[in-house]
């Protein structure tokens, strides 16, 4: 192999494969970078406390300069809030779904489960926000009787839908991957089909759907579009499913056109934006640890 | 080799678009092309406007962007875009000495209107009342004559452009309740909002009046509308602003020029703003805000 050959047949090819993945990593550590320099002003340039910032709920940045309050507890309670709901909503259609599609019917589950599901994810959270707002939201004030039905339900059920594809697909590959001893051995000791899928199979996926679920969590925390079309974005904790609310995203797409940069409101959308970014990185670690539990159990 | 040479290309084409992303349109005035970004209120006019002033000057590019008003302001600061659309004097948004390297052009007014749902039966309140609803002091349409129906707030977030105007100009300044009101900032989603909400009220740019799916509140009285706007008796409105850094020059120019065209001037009314020529009674620019 001569010296051009060589570096046609190998150099180039690796080269171009590790520039690539490089040019990933700076991208990811550029933008994350940006997010402290740009979100950590707040505390340093405006002087707040990360304690008022987290805990209080006084919001009234101010417009240039500083010297106004960046309390953001009701924006956080209301991702946390809204995101746990449509969590609780998903999950359990989500592992049914996911056993039903690997255990009970593939065929079936094959066929039309899955290519159902590919739909979900492809639909663009615009539509969903739309059809909330235009069929969920009049439906749940018509059903609870109240004036309006903007809630966190409603935010929840938008949200439930648009994770339950995360956590399906992830939970039906954790379900596959599971050996077929297992599945033998339960049957020769005599189990049911049905005891051998939650004595046997959902506890061995067990890690693996949990990957799924904070997957579909992070998706959840960091959808803006859709949610902020159905919960009424109001400046107030909610008190109960059927309350307005308002959350972190909302907020950052609602006032990031009408301030400006370098403002105490701007650099508190910015921490805000880096609360965000800090909460999905601590998704993905919980991921990684999951995944490190899992394989000790194996 | 054929792989070998799509790469290059590839890469070539890549630096490419990295260069015409990154150049200085301050620096291409003397060409013909224009970039505006800003309020989204007055997109559509600027962009109905940049399509019949190509039509007359057919090697100029104009691209017009929305982003919100403190987005173009900063833009145009920047000098990322020409023009900066605004709907708020950038002394509300800036500090003096920022504000004072932008050229304000005032290209038309707009109104802004209390707009309720149909089925609240109200359609005149007095200044008090409105101010009693936005501060939460009237919680049911009935304390005021319609019908029997829990008053929904639907406000817009606090940065907007459009709430500063409705406090300052609907509710004498009064700070409006907050932490039971709704919260929207797209006016299109805002007035299906209303439409759908029984007892709910909020506040739309004239614009966004074209259909009957919402009722317009006269206040005192006096309609809704540009001749009472004109005259002095409706004072719920505000100018839309195309902001220069430093004086403009070439097409720049031409194009703000354009706005004061009969031709423009038309277009102007027809998607529903109205004409800064006809006021007879003017505003300035407030000392800076908090």
């Amino acid at each position: 192999m001569n010296k051009a050959d060589r570096f046609r047949k190998e150099t180039l090819g690796r080269s171009l494969v590790t520039l690539a993945g490089l040019f990933i990593i700076l991208l990811t550590l550029t933008i994350g970078a940006f997010l402290v320099y740009r979100g950590s002003a707040t505390f340093f340039v405006d002087k707040h406390n990360i304690f008022e910032f987290l805990f209080s709920s006084d919001w009234e940045p101010a417009q240039q300069g500083s010297g106004g309050k960046v309390g953001a507890a009701i924006f956080l309670v209301g991702s946390i809030f809204i995101s746990g709901l449509a969590l609780l909503i998903a999950l359990p259609f989500s592992i049914a779904a996911a056993v039903f599609m690997t255990e009970i019917s593939p065929n079936f589950g094959n066929m039309l489960l899955q290519p159902a599901i590919e739909i979900f994810v492809g639909i663009p959270s615009v539509v969903y926000g739309w059809v909330g707002l235009t069929v969920l939201v009049p439906w749940i004030a018509k059903v609870f009787s109240l004036a309006y039905g903007y809630s966190v339900l409603a935010g929840a059920i938008v949200l439930a839908v648009m994770i339950f594809p995360t956590i399906t697909s992830v939970s039906a590959d954790a379900i596959r991957s599971v050996p077929s001893e297992y599945r033998e051995a339960a049957y020769s000791l005599g189990s049911t089909r049905w005891q051998m899928i939650y004595k046997v199979i959902l506890p061995t996926a067990a890690p693996g759907i949990l990957t799924g679920v904070v997957l579909g969590l992070a998706r959840a925390f960091g959808e803006a579009l859709a949610v902020s079309m159905v919960i009424g974005k109001m400046q107030a904790f909610p008190t109960s499913v059927l309350s307005p609310t308002t959350n972190l995203t909302a907020e950052i797409t609602a006032d990031m056109g009408n301030t400006t940069t370098g403002s105490e409101w701007n650099n508190a959308i910015w921490s805000m934006a880096l609360l965000l970014f800090i909460i999905s990185f601590l998704f993905i670690l919980l991921i990684r640890l999951i995944g490190k539990v899992g394989n000790k159990t194996k | 080799m054929k792989k070998f040479l799509a790469v290059i290309l590839a890469a070539i084409l890549a630096v490419g678009c990295f260069q015409g992303c990154s150049r200085n349109p301050s620096d291409s005035t003397a060409s013909s092309s224009v970039n505006i970004s800003g309020s989204s209120a007055l997109q559509p006019l600027v962009k109905a406007v940049a399509d019949k002033f190509r039509g007359s000057n057919t090697n100029t590019s104009i691209t017009v962007n929305a982003g919100g008003s403190g987005t173009g302001l900063q833009n145009v600061f920047d000098k990322t875009v020409d023009i900066g659309a605004s709907d708020i004097f950038a002394q509300e948004k800036f500090s003096a000495d920022k504000a004072n390297a932008l050229v304000d052009h005032i290209v038309c007014v707009v109104g802004v209107a209390a707009v309720v749902n149909q089925q609240t039966n109200i359609e005149n309140v007095t200044k008090q009342e409105l101010i009693g609803i936005f501060t939460g002091k009237i919680t049911n349409w009935k304390e005021i004559g319609g019908s029997d129906q829990k008053i929904v707030l639907i406000n817009r977030p606090k940065s907007s452009g459009t709430r500063a105007l409705f406090k300052a100009y609907a509710l004498d300044g009064q700070e409006e309740a907050e932490g039971h009101a709704l919260t929207e900032d797209n006016s299109g989603t805002l007035k299906q909002n209303v439409a759908q909400t029984p007892g709910s009220i909020a506040y739309l740019a004239f614009p966004y009046l074209t259909d009957k799916t919402v009722t317009a509140l006269s206040i005192d009285g006096v309609k809704a509308s540009y001749e009472n706007i004109y005259s002095g008796k409706y004072g719920i409105w505000g100018y839309e602003h195309l902001y220069t850094n430093g004086q403009p020059n070439g097409v720049v120019k031409s194009f703000l020029d354009y706005f004061s065209t009969s031709d423009c001037e038309q277009i102007i009314q027809e998607k529903g703003y109205g004409l800064s020529s006809k006021m007879t009674v003017k505003r300035s620019a407030p000392a800076a805000s908090k």
